[in-house]
């Protein structure tokens, strides 16, 4: 015990401050539907766009946590987690839109002058095919493109750059009319989900509480896997691939697992953004957007749980204020961002708060 | 009396020239339109003058009164010039009055045709002439005549001979059995002489989208294999090239008008100087620290690119900015009658050949390039020999960035110039390099020209953009017959 009885005591404290913040926040976030339900003008009213806005961030934060996961656990860089983001969103706006058109053909088509859906809308007028569609189109993308990628032992910046073409290459098929997604402009103007008006404030908190829970429950669910034999093997993966195998691991198995599980979670954020954003078009695809998410990732902290939470939350809350008030300047800032989390964040803004914690 | 009579004589064109204008201008419209129907037909050299006159609405360049022209006349002078012009000596003459006769000819006209299509020495403007003289035998009422031009027509290559071929094939439209199956062969006929024309224009714009992928991807390469990270900003050492040419070309219109002809030469330098300026300061204040942890690179590079297409979208607007080809780089060669190879597509194709030379060279026969080599293969052991790795980065560093700004040069040649030009080219170009293989001048080359025409030869048949998504597939499955690209260093090294 040679440390200084402070240190000790501050490092104890850490822990329980960190526990008590994060206390604080899940139960802000809980508390936010409920105050958007307030009638107007009370002065704790919650407005619908900021409901709105901390959602989307929300759906964001997930995505960060399932990049996290294969990028600061199993040391594979996705730059085309867009695409499963897209994919799931898609999934859900297709019954949404189907809501919205009722019996009819969606709106977009009727304006192409088609006379019957393509073969694969069947079914998306049920809720539970929906579902499952946010699941399976993310999830069998990423088993087909992780298979092929990992058998061949693609990995470090050639895999980078492959899943940048993979959701570039959506992107450019999801612009095109003839794909049957609505082209440019991509779905809008829902209506209702499962009968209920998409733009009440009920709706709306419902689907915010359902946000706050898949990202508790994704956080848990990392939080099991990282800790079990499972993280400990993604970690071997990521800092040293041929010992593993030479200790008689095919990590093939692992990083397909840990691939299609991170796209899959990427999906669902994607489901609920749609609903609660209004709006899914081709451009959620753009390679810009993936590599923004990995931004998030470093500033937060890589390989760790909460890290890219944090990092999701600071990096949107910072553009949707500097988007309003320098317009210009944003990008000369998220291009500072890079560069300097990069070089002088290695551990992100965890890292540099566990530096302080423990000298 | 000699001279006097070699003064007449000379005298004499002028004088008929003279009283055939006078009486045009006296003429009834109708016998002006007869006037020049026989003039088309029986064309003299010496009536040029008057023509070109009679275009302008005047019988001779000084005089003033007036003539009175409506529509039919003028199609009649038309014509009527391209017959007399069919005499003259240049053949860029010839072949533009004969593709103006395709149009206009008059069959009074047919006979004159056909002893200048005889006649005619030029490749390009026999091949014209004698569309030229098979679209007006079509019209003919011997049956005879229309097979043979039918015949005629299924020699050439041109697509105006197909929508001839087709409107003679539409229903009601030739009555002799004999003709339409001859019609039917002969279309046979030019639609294959069209598609081989097709596919050769389809190859050479996949040349060329490879030869501009090649020098894009040329920098990425030597640099990915030297220091082992992905330079995401790399577009933008394009973009800046791009915008070093916008910049010359605005700086001579104003201070060196003369010289402006030749402004994309004067650009080569200064563009190579803007980016490879550019690009050493980046790898000595940014990537030099993040050595060995790529991913990282990737994102620090990719937030460089951000900074520098936002600080050129405020430097010279969001717009794209006008650069314009000089006139030795407009124009082109017509090769096929539906081939035409522009000369700056040319150009390019050549420079981008030269530029891969130059780079071999500079690899391998400086002492730069031994260097580069040496810390290409092994790092540790090249420092150990003496050999300043920290400079030999810095400064391949500097040539990538450099080749980038060559092939900015040449972009803005053949594409628009605008802050997002880098974007559209860095990923076709970081798959040139997964496709080439790493610090292989050789692979980089196969792989951008396979993957140029790759595209250009799907684009027609299935579309752009499932082109692209084809290739993209296709890439993944090569890799996994060789991970290591077409070319791949042989290694010892496992980490």
């Amino acid at each position: 015990m040679n440390q200084p009885l402070i240190v000790t005591a501050t490092r104890k404290a850490g822990t329980r401050v960190s526990m008590a913040v994060g206390a604080v926040v899940v139960l802000v976030l809980l508390a936010l539907p409920l105050l958007s339900l307030l009638p107007d003008g009370h002065a704790l009213q919650v407005s619908a766009y900021t409901l709105t806005l901390v959602g989307k961030v929300l759906c964001y934060a997930i995505v960060a946590l399932a990049l996290d996961l294969v990028w600061g656990y199993a040391g594979l860089l996705s730059l085309g987690h867009g695409l499963f983001f897209a994919l799931g969103g898609y999934a859900m706006g297709m019954y949404l839109m189907r809501q919205a058109a009722g019996d009819g053909l969606p709106g977009f088509m009727t304006f192409l002058s088609w006379s019957e859906l393509p073969w694969y809308w069947a079914g998306t007028q049920h809720f539970a095919w929906a579902l499952c569609l946010v699941v399976l189109a993310p999830g069998l993308l990423a088993l087909v493109f992780g298979f092929f990628a990992f058998r061949s032992r693609i990995k470090g910046v050639y895999f980078s750059i492959m899943t940048q073409a993979l959701t570039f290459a959506g992107m450019l098929l999801f612009f095109r009319n003839e794909t049957g997604f609505g082209g440019n402009n991509g779905f809008t103007s829902f209506r209702t989900i499962v009968g209920f008006d998409i733009a009440a404030q009920g709706t709306r908190a419902v689907l915010f509480l359902l946000t706050v829970g898949l990202l508790l429950g994704s956080l848990f669910l990392c939080w099991r896997l990282t800790q079990s034999k499972f993280g400990r093997l993604l970690t071997a993966v990521r800092d040293a691939e041929n010992r593993l195998m030479f200790c008689g691991y095919d990590p093939r198995g692992f990083k397909l697992l840990v691939w299609v599980l991170s796209a899959v979670l990427c999906g669902l954020a994607g489901a609920l953004y749609v609903p609660q954003v209004g709006i899914i078009n081709p451009s959620e695809m753009s390679p810009t957007n993936s590599i923004e998410a990995a931004v998030w990732v470093a500033l937060g902290g890589r390989g760790t749980l909460i890290g890219p939470l944090l990092g999701a939350g600071l990096v949107n809350g910072m553009k949707s204020w500097f988007t309003v008030a320098f317009p210009e300047f944003w990008l000369f800032f998220l291009g500072a961002l890079f560069i300097l989390v990069t070089l002088y964040l290695p551990k992100g803004v965890v890292g540099l708060v566990k530096k302080r914690s423990q000298p | 009396m000699l001279r006097l009579l070699l003064t007449f004589l000379l005298l004499l064109p002028l004088a008929t020239q003279a009283s055939e204008g006078e009486f045009f201008l006296s003429a009834k419209p109708a016998e002006q339109a007869r006037l020049l129907e026989t003039w088309a037909a029986q064309p003299d050299a010496a009536r040029l003058p008057l023509l070109d006159n009679l275009r302008q609405g005047r019988i001779a360049e000084n005089d003033t009164r007036k003539l009175r022209l409506n529509n039919r006349l003028r199609g009649l002078i038309d014509n009527a010039l391209a017959s007399h012009q069919l005499l003259s000596d240049n053949s860029a003459i010839r072949l533009a009055s004969a593709q103006q006769l395709q149009k206009s000819a008059q069959p009074a006209q047919m006979a004159f045709l056909d002893r200048r299509f005889a006649a005619e020495p030029d490749a390009a403007v026999h091949a014209a002439l004698g569309l030229a003289l098979a679209n007006l035998q079509l019209g003919a009422s011997d049956p005879a005549v229309r097979l043979a031009a039918v015949r005629l027509l299924g020699e050439t290559g041109d697509p105006l001979a197909r929508t001839r071929l087709e409107a003679l094939l539409q229903p009601n439209a030739e009555t002799d059995a004999a003709v339409r199956t001859a019609a039917e062969t002969s279309l046979a006929q030019v639609q294959r002489k069209l598609l081989v024309g097709e596919l050769l224009g389809q190859a050479f714009s996949g040349l060329s989208l490879g030869s501009i992928l090649l020098l894009a991807a040329l920098g990425l390469a030597i640099t990915f294999g030297l220091l082992g990270v992905i330079n995401m900003a790399h577009g933008e050492m394009l973009m800046l090239g791009a915008y070093s040419t916008y910049m010359v070309q605005v700086l001579l219109q104003r201070y060196a008008p003369g010289a402006i002809e030749f402004y994309p030469l004067i650009a080569l330098p200064v563009a190579f100087a803007v980016s490879a300026g550019v690009g050493m300061a980046l790898e000595r204040t940014v990537i030099r620290h993040l050595y060995g942890r790529p991913l990282e690179t990737l994102l620090a590079t990719w937030g460089i690119s951000l900074i520098l297409i936002q600080a050129v979208r405020l430097l010279f607007g969001a717009q794209n900015v006008e650069v314009s080809n000089p006139a030795w780089l407009s124009g082109g060669i017509q090769v096929l009658p539906n081939l035409v190879l522009p000369y700056n597509r040319l150009v390019i194709i050549g420079f981008a050949l030269a530029v891969v030379l130059l780079t071999w060279l500079l690899l391998n026969r400086t002492r730069l390039g031994l260097n580069v080599r040496a810390v290409t293969q092994n790092r540790n052991m090249a420092a150990c020999c003496g050999v300043s790795t920290g400079r030999v980065d810095m400064l391949a560093f500097g040539l990538g960035s450099g080749i980038a700004g060559l092939g900015g040069v040449a972009l803005s040649q053949v594409g628009n110039v605008g802050p997002d030009l880098g974007q559209s080219y860095i990923i076709d170009s970081f798959l040139v390099v997964v496709l080439g293989g790493v610090g292989q001048l050789a692979g980089s080359l196969w792989a951008a020209f396979g993957l140029g025409i790759a595209n250009k030869l799907l684009e027609p048949q299935i579309g752009a953009v499932l082109g692209k998504i084809l290739i993209l597939a296709l890439i993944i499955l090569f890799i996994q017959k060789r991970p290591q690209g077409l070319f791949a260093l042989k290694g010892r090294v496992i980490d």
